[in-house]
């Protein structure tokens, strides 16, 4: 077993094993002589682009039969546009898609099914109150004389779930399991309709050790069926745990497919941040001066043990006036979940928090917002715009809530505040009555930025202000943040650029697997030693605290 | 030239152009249509019963408006109109002094004043406990008869009370009081939603719920305000119904009207989805709705084909202001409307 895991570049040794006709068809790589077998799936030169942003460019992707292939990359790398172009769900503009050397047209979902890519995607897309066989074999139930044949149904249910050796009641209402079973269930459902190649999104987000253990005993044994299994998460333990392959995307473009044992973690944490143009070298001083000036004063917001279950394990955190601290770390690993409950986005069940020495209890966002603590979320479209109101009214709203409905902002400051930001933050177009909709990503950043900046807040926690912007509009937040915090402003700044961290902050932290793993003045920080500490090795101890 | 072309992509174009197509009818069949006459210091005529007789479906709709611009919708305000016209005439016919001003007025208050109840009731449903609007309203909807029921004990109270009947049946100024009633409460609303900073709040809980909590908006006050102002509005609209007859009617006053609201509304412009509403769309929707009414008695249209007549000119109507078929009348112009899919 364990040879054969090791093992991905000759799944064609399986199949000849187990007899299968397919040979060998295609010439192989020269770098990869070894690999003598056709693609599962070959997608070559595919690009997609969106309005004003290209979400792939001309990468090229394959898998192989019986192998189990990770697919890596940060927010916004490209991974799940490279999943939707596979599964049908986006028309691809350039390159194509081949499956066990045939040449396919996905034109829909559906197209995507018939040629048997299934996909589990990460939140369960099942139908909770009915059973599990209805569930399973939902849209293809067997059928007597026109009606359902109820109990054909639950034979085959109780086939399929007997090959995957799972052993749940077929008739049992799927919501009285738990959501690993649920997920279960629906890898069950994927293989039913004879998955050649299974896609799993994220699939053990919200799984305990245990019930990993278990999916990946069913990802195992399809594998061993010669199912081509794609897999997406960003722990990266499971990742090498579980896969043969991977591939590494980023910024929309294809960084490399590696072997799992040939790549250290180090590396793989490099190729999956990258390194980013040194735009901004003369702030470095700047912020470096700072630090030292901060040091000594007494700290504006002080949380100790602050903490949520199953969302982020009890942390230490003190922040000064005027200091950034920057939070590093992978996606995944904690950084979102620590600034929710520092501004009262969720609310923690453990610990306290101080604000300028006096306990408080930050419940909701509105009570964050009155101790002067504003956020902008990393989600930008779900948490963050407003998108059919104007740019005005989006730049007024955190503001005005502040004010309460009845003290409303007249016409005029409103129309002064907008003014004023849209040329100090250079948004474009200079509208202010323009829909928020019809703004650029980077432009839509910055009426948020502005949204927090008119609160005049004490401490700003910005979530990812950068990601997806382009070059010129990530210089100019980053300047921001750099001049608000010498005006005494502190601030959250978190980013999977650590080069952007490290040249912004006085402090960083660094996460990992849901805990705050390090917290390090910062004196000649590398970038290599923020990656060894997000990377370095096993995860941390005990576990069952999570449940 | 230019403001000619672009008229047909305004919001309310379609909707006015209904409004005055139904009018032209209307003055076709029976040229008096427009005449307004003075008898008695009042006026009389054709337009001013559809002002008259409109005003229940325009109150209705108001607070409907601002439910809608929550992403909620209020189902319940058929069984409110039955409650308030229930309460207020049972208060009266068991008063001693049925005509007194004191009377009239204390029971109008009770109505109103009970309704706040039943409005915070579906806010607390649907604000505090998270129930779906359409559920959340539904109980009231099918429970609100039943209380009138009882309110009634299962008659239909007539009553006899001058200062009552003013409220739908009189003048003030020369004008049927039920309008003026409709009007100050159409400025109230403009004037509370637009002149503070309400409207705008509102229209971010209804577009964006989860970014306006970060932002500090009191999503949870704001979607209660408006159920409760949607049910005082459907309590005075049960006021001026009930006057109007002279009679509660638990079973039949107000009946389907939450329907009429609702498309006065979705004609008017706002989006069953929530967020930016019109409250000047959904006065233009609520006329269109009772000229329809009007209309169907004026060219003598049978009894039976009604509601299909009406169907029809609300689906024309509902047709001009889909996307697509906007999108096809402009087709010259050419559009790029691909949606953007975050990757």
């Amino acid at each position: 077993m364990g040879a054969r895991r090791r093992a991905p570049i000759t799944p064609a040794d399986e199949f000849d094993e187990k007899g299968t006709s397919i040979v060998s068809t295609i010439t192989p790589t020269p770098t990869e002589s070894a690999i003598t077998t056709v693609p599962a799936v070959e997608m070559t030169d595919i690009s997609i682009s969106f309005p004003g942003v290209k979400a792939l460019d001309s990468v090229s992707f394959r898998m192989f039969p019986g192998e189990v292939h990770s697919l890596m990359g940060e927010n916004g790398a490209g991974k799940s546009t490279l999943i939707k172009a596979l599964t049908g769900v986006y028309p691809i503009d350039s390159g194509s898609i081949a499956m066990f050397g045939e040449t396919l047209s996905i034109a829909g979902p559906a197209q995507a099914q018939a040629a048997g890519i299934s996909t589990v995607y990460q939140e369960i897309n099942l139908l909770t109150n009915l059973s599990v066989a209805e569930n399973i074999m939902l849209g293809r139930e067997p059928r007597r004389f026109g009606a359902i044949d109820w109990r054909e149904t639950r034979e085959r249910a109780a086939e399929i779930l007997a090959q995957l050796h799972l052993d749940i009641d077929p008739a049992s209402a799927l919501n009285s399991h738990s959501l690993a079973v649920q997920q279960l269930v629906a890898i069950a459902r994927a293989t039913g309709v004879r998955a050649r190649v299974l896609i799993l999104d994220e699939p053990t987000s919200s799984l305990d050790t245990d019930e990993v253990a278990e999916l990946f005993r069913v990802i195992r044994d399809l594998k061993s069926d010669g199912v081509a299994i794609l897999f997406v998460s960003h722990f990266l333990d499971q990742v090498y745990e579980i896969s043969d392959r991977l591939t590494v995307l980023r910024n929309g473009t294809l960084v490399g497919e590696y072997l799992t044992k040939e790549i250290l973690r180090i590396e793989l944490v490099h190729k999956m941040i990258g390194k980013e143009l040194a735009v901004l070298d003369d702030l470095e001083g700047k912020t470096k001066a700072a630090a030292e000036a901060v040091e000594g004063d007494a700290p504006f917001l002080r949380a100790t043990g602050l903490g949520r279950k199953g969302s982020i394990h009890p942390f230490d955190l003190s922040i000064a006036e005027g200091e950034v601290v920057g939070l590093a770390g992978l996606l995944g690993s904690g950084r979102t979940e620590l600034a929710r409950l520092l501004v009262g986005a969720d609310r923690a069940d453990d610990g306290e928090l101080t604000i300028s020495g006096r306990r408080k209890r930050l419940r909701t966002p509105r009570l964050a917002l009155s101790e002067r603590i504003a956020y902008s979320s990393e989600d930008r479209k779900r948490e963050g715009i407003v998108d059919e109101l104007s740019v005005r009214d989006n730049i007024v709203l955190a503001l005005q809530s502040d004010r309460g409905w009845f003290k409303r902002i007249s016409r005029k400051r409103q129309d002064e505040l907008a003014q004023s930001y849209i040329s100090a933050l250079n948004i474009r177009p200079a509208n202010p009555d323009a829909l928020l909709k019809n703004l650029s990503g980077g432009n839509q950043q910055k009426v948020l930025l502005a949204r927090w900046l008119a609160v005049a807040p004490r401490l700003l926690v910005l979530d990812e202000p950068t990601r997806g912007i382009d070059v010129g509009a990530k210089a100019e937040i980053q300047k921001l943040v750099a001049n608000l915090a010498e005006e005494g402003m502190s601030v959250v700044f978190i980013s999977a650029e650590l080069e952007e961290v490290i040249r912004l902050s006085h402090r960083i932290a660094v996460m990992r697997d849901r805990r705050k793993v390090a917290d390090l003045p910062n004196e000649d920080v590398t970038v290599s030693q923020i990656m060894s500490l997000i990377a370095s090795g096993a995860p941390a101890i005990d576990e069952e605290e999570q449940q | 030239m230019n403001v000619i072309r672009s008229l047909p992509s305004r919001q309310l174009f379609w909707p006015v152009v209904t409004l005055v197509a139904l009018f032209v009818l209307n003055v076709a069949v029976s040229p008096s249509f427009l005449a307004v006459r003075v008898r008695d210091g009042h006026l009389f005529g054709s337009l001013i019963d559809i002002l008259r007789n409109g005003a229940p479906i325009i109150l209705v709709a108001l607070g409907m408006t601002l439910v809608i611009a929550t992403r909620g919708i209020d189902l319940s305000v058929g069984a409110v109109v039955a409650i308030s016209g229930a309460l207020a005439c049972t208060i009266i016919a068991d008063s001693s002094d049925p005509n007194g001003l004191g009377t009239v007025l204390a029971a109008c208050a009770v109505a109103l004043v009970f309704s706040l109840v039943l409005g915070a009731w579906n806010g607390l449903l649907v604000a505090v406990f998270g129930i779906q609007p359409i559920i959340a309203t539904l109980i009231l909807m099918t429970a609100g008869r039943g209380i009138a029921m009882l309110i009634t004990e299962g008659q239909i109270i007539t009553i006899s009370s001058a200062p009552y009947k003013t409220i739908g049946a009189g003048y003030w100024f020369g004008l049927p009081a039920s309008i003026i009633i409709a009007a100050v409460m159409f400025a109230l609303a403009a004037l509370l939603t637009r002149k503070t900073a309400l409207g705008l709040l509102i229209e971010a809980v209804g577009i964006n719920p989860e970014a306006s909590r970060l932002a500090g908006v009191r999503a949870r006050s704001i979607i209660w305000t408006v159920y409760v102002f949607s049910a005082l509005c459907a309590a005075i609209a049960g006021l001026i119904i009930s006057s109007n007859v002279t009679a509660a009617d638990a079973n039949r006053a107000g009946l389907w009207i939450e329907m009429d609201a609702i498309l006065a509304v979705v004609i008017g412009g706002t989006s069953l989805a929530g967020g930016r509403y019109s409250l000047t769309g959904t006065l233009i929707g609520a006329f269109i709705i009772q000229t329809l009414t009007t209309t169907v008695y004026t060219i003598g249209i049978a009894a039976e084909i009604t509601l299909v007549f009406k169907a029809l000119v609300v689906i024309a109507v509902c047709l001009l202001q889909s996307p697509v078929v906007r999108e096809r009348m402009h087709a010259r112009r050419p559009t790029i409307t691909r949606k953007v899919a975050a990757s």
